[in-house]
């Protein structure tokens, strides 16, 4: 297995025998999912700047609704609960992609659609139910920062049961040829990213109001 | 083999590298998580906490909840084949950090100086 032997990790002491510059390049699968792990960092410093600036502008209410005043924390935890159980899921999806099981995909894909669904949809009807109530994003910079992180986030989920959705299609049209299980395995690696970035939305954003 | 494969190759995350045992690791992570999350919930809510406290305890509960996402499901591990996407994540880390606490410190530190002294109200016409 000579000729796999690759890349410019280094430390490895299985490869101190042949040098750097002799090695090969990486594996596809191990580029492609090194720059995804890249990107969702790149994601996160975003996601940083968002927090930061809620962090800031956290108590700049003008006299408006406080986070206290207008979140609910049980329906925050079932949107918590939703959001864990489809990255648990998602797991299995990726296990039932390494082992090439197709209908396990589509059952794992189908439940992680539904949760992240759920709670898509719980956070859009939170958001409505805010602006019903006069407590927009323009009313004050509190809730202007708290629209932009939780939306932006919202947003990511989104995208990602588009992304979910998408790859199904792929599954069922190009079957599961190495670029399909790639696009899987990464889609995986961005849902478990998206559960991290909303643990600290729920605890600085809902629990921190108190 | 399997060994000698991974090892040199460097692994991406997010790869396991037995399928068997990986069921059980998503289990384990994702009972701590839960309890992880129903703790801070908790000590939010419960008010048995001593008051000033919580926000520290809340912040160690959310560092140790994500620290079980990226080990349970992201399957990062600190060993020598990680090491490119340890790296990556240290340097994630530390920018998240300096965007974060340097931007709460400097809009701290304005908001106190920008306070209407006494002497600053009488220089006003």
């Amino acid at each position: 297995m000579i000729a796999a032997v690759a890349s410019g990790t280094p430390g490895e002491e299985d490869a101190g025998d042949i040098p750097l510059s002799q090695r090969g390049p990486a594996s596809t699968e191990i580029v492609a999912r090194f720059g995804f792990w890249l990107f969702l960092l790149s994601d996160i410093v975003i996601f940083a700047a968002l927090f930061a600036a809620y962090a800031v502008l956290a108590k700049e209410t003008a006299g408006g609704p406080s986070g206290a005043q207008l979140f609910d924390r049980t329906y925050t935890l079932i949107e918590t609960a939703c959001l864990l159980a489809s990255s648990f899921t998602c797991g299995m999806m990726s296990l039932a992609v390494e082992r090439r099981q197709g209908l396990a995909i589509y059952l794992w894909a189908g439940i992680t659609f539904a949760l992240g669904l759920a709670f898509v949809l719980m956070e859009f009807f939170e958001f409505l139910g805010m602006v019903a109530q006069g407590a927009g994003p323009t009313h004050s910079a509190f809730l202007s920062a708290f629209f932009t992180l939780v939306g932006t986030h919202g947003l990511h989920v989104t995208v990602g049961l588009c992304w979910l959705a998408v790859m199904a299609a792929q599954v069922a049209t190009l079957g599961l040829r190495p670029m399909v299980m790639r696009r899987l395995l990464c889609f995986g690696l961005f849902w478990h990213a998206l559960d991290i970035v909303w643990i600290g939305v729920f605890t600085i954003v809902y629990l921190g109001a108190g | 083999m399997e060994e000698q494969d991974a090892a040199p190759q460097g692994r991406a995350p997010g790869r396991h590298r037995d399928g068997s045992r990986s069921v059980k690791t998503y289990l384990i992570g994702l009972g701590l998580a839960a309890i992880l999350t129903l703790a801070s919930f908790w000590a939010a809510q419960s008010g048995l906490v001593y008051g000033p406290a919580v926000p520290i305890l809340l912040a160690a509960l959310a560092v140790g909840q994500m620290g079980v996402h990226l080990v349970f499901f992201l399957h990062i591990s600190s060993g020598p084949e990680d090491t490119n996407n340890i790296l990556a994540l240290a340097f994630g880390v530390f920018v998240v950090g300096l965007v974060v606490f340097g931007s709460m410190l400097i809009m701290a530190n304005l908001n106190a100086n920008m306070m209407p002294t006494p002497a600053s109200m009488q220089m006003q016409p």
